[in-house]
């Protein structure tokens, strides 16, 4: 029996996990983080992980399963750690994943650091990711764990949670990975928890309507540029490159008949560049901010997922080259190079690195630099390392 | 067991309050005309009579409504909007920093719909207003000032009669939130001369959802909530028999305890002073002199410790008590109280009641004794991860 802390978000997955941890006898406590600072109106309900209703369905599954419950305002560290970053990182031409951001600041740092203070064993989280030991599922917090997908492929969210660490996840409990979400919602439903058939949420939590572009506008100032194609020609222009990312298609207001897509964005130049798919194609990256799920940068062949719901292709690792790298964003640390190219690789997206059978994950870094088509200056922006 | 020591948020009901709920829960509708209604209504006038005496006003001057929160909120509009419709020009309202929400979220309310224009006079760092803060703040249109009698969380009592007076005089209008003063504090309404005051029944060992506003005779107001009527049209809703009853027996079996009440708080509030008080980084907020501060409240103020992890510490140890106030979602937040008194460091308010016992008081002080030093040497000087 351990004294455990779970993170409760008012979803259906985090009640189970917490039903789960209480039915295999630890001491468990719940608590829901206050992340997103968001004005009041917007905390209403049906809006992302960060509202009222929220805290309240959260509290509300704590109450059913008998176990204590605290609201913790993280906000200030959270607004520091990952939203300023994610519209700096927008404002630098940079593509960041802001739940890897807080997994990596605020979960896995000042969460399970402030649990650990508090005298708790393991921090528990409603995340569909499977922790093994050797073969066999790790029910108690300890040393020698393995960061498994989760028997739903569809739900597996292994590549958010790349960024921990062996000490971390030997602190660590992810009690609904061996489920699947449909058996996650019957457990619910048995339990007579009332998120049982609460809708899945996908946006980003701080932007509830899933309007990115928006969120950003009232965030970032206009900085106009062109669009131009592979060979310089103006197309078109825009108010910030932020509105870009590279692989995208819609949102380009040009007046052309060939399907273009965005194939570099330069905020040094606030200029967007678009071309065929062909041009997308990317056969190898460089990471910065490399973290191993086993402590050490796995050796021989691996798979490298880029996208949280992309599929994984064969890869190696090589040296990083230092000539090839996001000024703003670090040196990379070490190349990806993959046996067959992925299409829309954006610099600030997450390379997460998975053993050959696709089923432990090693751990990745952050995209700081890729292969981008000749003649164009490969990532000459300026911008921070965060997003 | 549970030592419970937040009297001041909620107190359990008095065995009076008790009774008096269980025996009036089923009654007619005390408007009704039929003998039955009679019966109801003669319940609650009996109730108002009672709590009249208690607070020493006109059984007319006594208006049941659903707590603390409709009391201020019908004081502080309804006067400000009365006082509105003969008033050329926008009417002036003055209130204090430390007021508990319900008094100052409509102030500011009104003010932001330009109802009325207002002042927020800060407190001293001890928590206590300032007769003359006030009185410089109040001009020729100035209609209502609302000072509380005594602070909800430092615990910091104002002096009410000598603030009345200098209104009275002026031709001001005074409403004063005595809901946290009322269980240890002589509250006079007729010598003191405030022209309106609010209270709030589960805070003196009645039920919670029922509370007074004490309106005096003269005092122009418009009703918050319109409807059938009652009451004088001050304040409609069917009459709440059961908890009028209740409220009204609870009030009086305080005021008759009340002198031998304070006194043994006081001696118990001032033994956990000086107990914790003798922990480094541990210091007590409020007045230095003891008739300024209520005697059920002790405030203090942790050096270095993560506000989580006291209340963790506490609900573990079978100690409860404030360690700050929570936002909607239940968050711990920030107190615009201690902020305005510009006090730094971990709030941790017990307040004592009826009901406390010596052995609740040893048991606080042997947790705290133990749990603050560990805290404190567990967070070391990092500060705390962003938890307020």
């Amino acid at each position: 029996m351990a004294q455990v802390l779970v993170a409760m978000s008012g979803g259906v997955d985090s009640a189970v996990a917490a039903a789960l941890l209480v039915e295999q006898g630890h001491e468990v406590t719940g608590v829901h983080l206050k992340l997103a600072d968001l004005p009041l109106d917007e905390q209403l309900p049906g809006h992302g992980c960060c509202t009222l209703d929220d805290a309240q369905d959260a509290r509300r599954a704590a109450q059913v399963l008998g176990i204590p419950f605290y609201v913790w305002d993280m906000s200030e560290v959270f607004v520091r750690e990952v939203q300023t970053p994610f519209a700096d990182s927008y404002a630098a031409g940079l593509t960041p994943n802001p739940c890897v951001t807080c997994n990596e600041r605020v979960k896995y740092a000042a969460l399970l650091a402030r649990a650990r203070e508090l005298g708790f064993d393991a921090l528990a989280t409603g995340h569909h990711a499977r922790l093994r030991r050797g073969a066999a599922p790790v029910v108690a917090p300890g040393p020698g764990v393995a960061l498994h997908r989760a028997v739903d492929g569809a739900k597996d969210q292994s590549y958010v949670l790349y960024v921990a660490t062996p000490e971390q996840l030997a602190h660590t409990l992810l009690p609904v990975g061996e489920l699947t979400k449909s058996q996650v919602r019957a457990l619910a439903t048995e339990r007579g928890l009332r998120v049982a058939n609460k809708p899945d949420s996908y946006d980003v939590c701080f932007i509830p309507d899933g309007d990115t572009a928006g969120y950003l506008s009232q965030r970032l100032p206009t900085a106009a540029g062109p669009i131009v194609d592979a060979d310089g020609v103006v197309l078109g222009g825009h108010d910030g490159v932020w509105r870009f990312t590279v692989g995208q298609r819609r949102g380009l207001g040009l007046d052309h008949h060939e399907r273009r897509f965005v194939t570099d964005v330069d905020a040094a130049t606030a200029t967007v560049r678009v071309g065929p798919r062909e041009q997308l194609a990317c056969r190898w990256a460089e990471l910065s901010a490399v973290s191993w799920t086993t402590g050490t940068a796995p050796e021989g062949p691996v798979r490298v997922q880029v996208r949280a719901h992309g599929r994984s292709v064969p890869a190696r690792l090589v040296p990083a080259r230092s000539d090839a790298v996001h000024p703003g964003a670090g040196a990379g640390e070490v190349r990806v190079v993959l046996d067959e190219p992925v299409h829309g690789l954006a610099l600030g997206q997450a390379a997460v690195l998975y053993t050959p059978d696709d089923a432990v994950c090693l751990g990745g870094g952050r995209v700081v630099a890729a292969e981008r088509p000749a003649g164009w200056p490969l990532a000459a922006t300026a911008g921070p390392s965060g997003g | 067991m549970t030592t419970y020591l937040d009297h001041a948020a909620t107190t359990p009901p008095r065995p009076q309050a008790r009774a008096a709920l269980t025996r009036w829960l089923e009654a007619a509708n005390a408007s009704a005309t039929h003998l039955a209604g009679q019966a109801a209504r003669e319940v609650v006038e009996e109730a108002r009579e009672q709590v009249a005496g208690a607070l020493r006003c006109s059984p007319h001057e006594v208006v049941f409504t659903s707590g603390g929160t409709e009391a201020d909120n019908l004081a502080v509009k309804g006067v400000v909007w009365a006082a509105r419709d003969g008033h050329r020009g926008v009417p002036h309202l003055v209130t204090t920093a430390v007021e508990h929400p319900a008094v100052l979220d409509p102030a500011r309310w009104l003010a932001q719909r330009g109802d009325v224009r207002l002042t927020v006079v800060p407190p001293r760092a001890d928590g206590q207003v300032e007769v003359e803060a006030v009185l410089d703040a109040v001009g020729p249109d100035t209609v209502l000032v609302s000072v509380m009698t005594a602070n909800n969380e430092v615990g910091a009592v104002n002096d009410i009669p000598a603030l009345a007076e200098e209104l009275r005089s002026r031709g001001i209008r005074l409403h004063t939130d005595a809901v946290q003063a009322v269980a240890t504090l002589e509250v006079d309404v007729t010598s003191w001369g405030v022209d309106a005051l609010s209270l709030s029944a589960h805070k003196f060992g009645g039920p919670q959802g029922v509370g007074v506003a004490v309106l005096r005779r003269g005092l122009p107001v418009v009703p918050v909530a319109h409807g059938g009527g009652q009451d004088r049209g001050v304040r409609s809703g069917t009459f709440a028999v059961g908890l009028d009853a209740a409220c009204a027996a609870a009030l009086t079996a305080a005021v008759a305890e009340r002198a031998a009440l304070r006194t043994r708080l006081r001696r118990w509030t001032d033994r956990l002073a000086t107990a914790l008080t003798a922990l480094d980084g541990v210091t007590r907020s409020g007045p230095a002199v003891a008739e300024q501060r209520l005697a059920s409240h002790v405030h203090l103020l942790l050096e270095a410790v993560d506000p989580a992890a006291l209340s963790l510490a506490l609900d573990r140890a079978g100690v409860a008590a404030s360690s700050g106030s929570a936002c909607g979602a239940g968050a711990a937040t920030a107190s615009p109280v201690l902020e305005a008194c510009g006090l730094r460091g971990t709030p941790l308010r017990l307040s004592l009641g009826w009901s406390t016992t010596a052995a609740d008081v040893e048991h606080a002080i042997e947790v705290l004794s133990a749990t603050v030093p560990r805290l404190r040497s567990r967070l070391g000087h990092v500060p705390s991860a962003g938890v307020s």
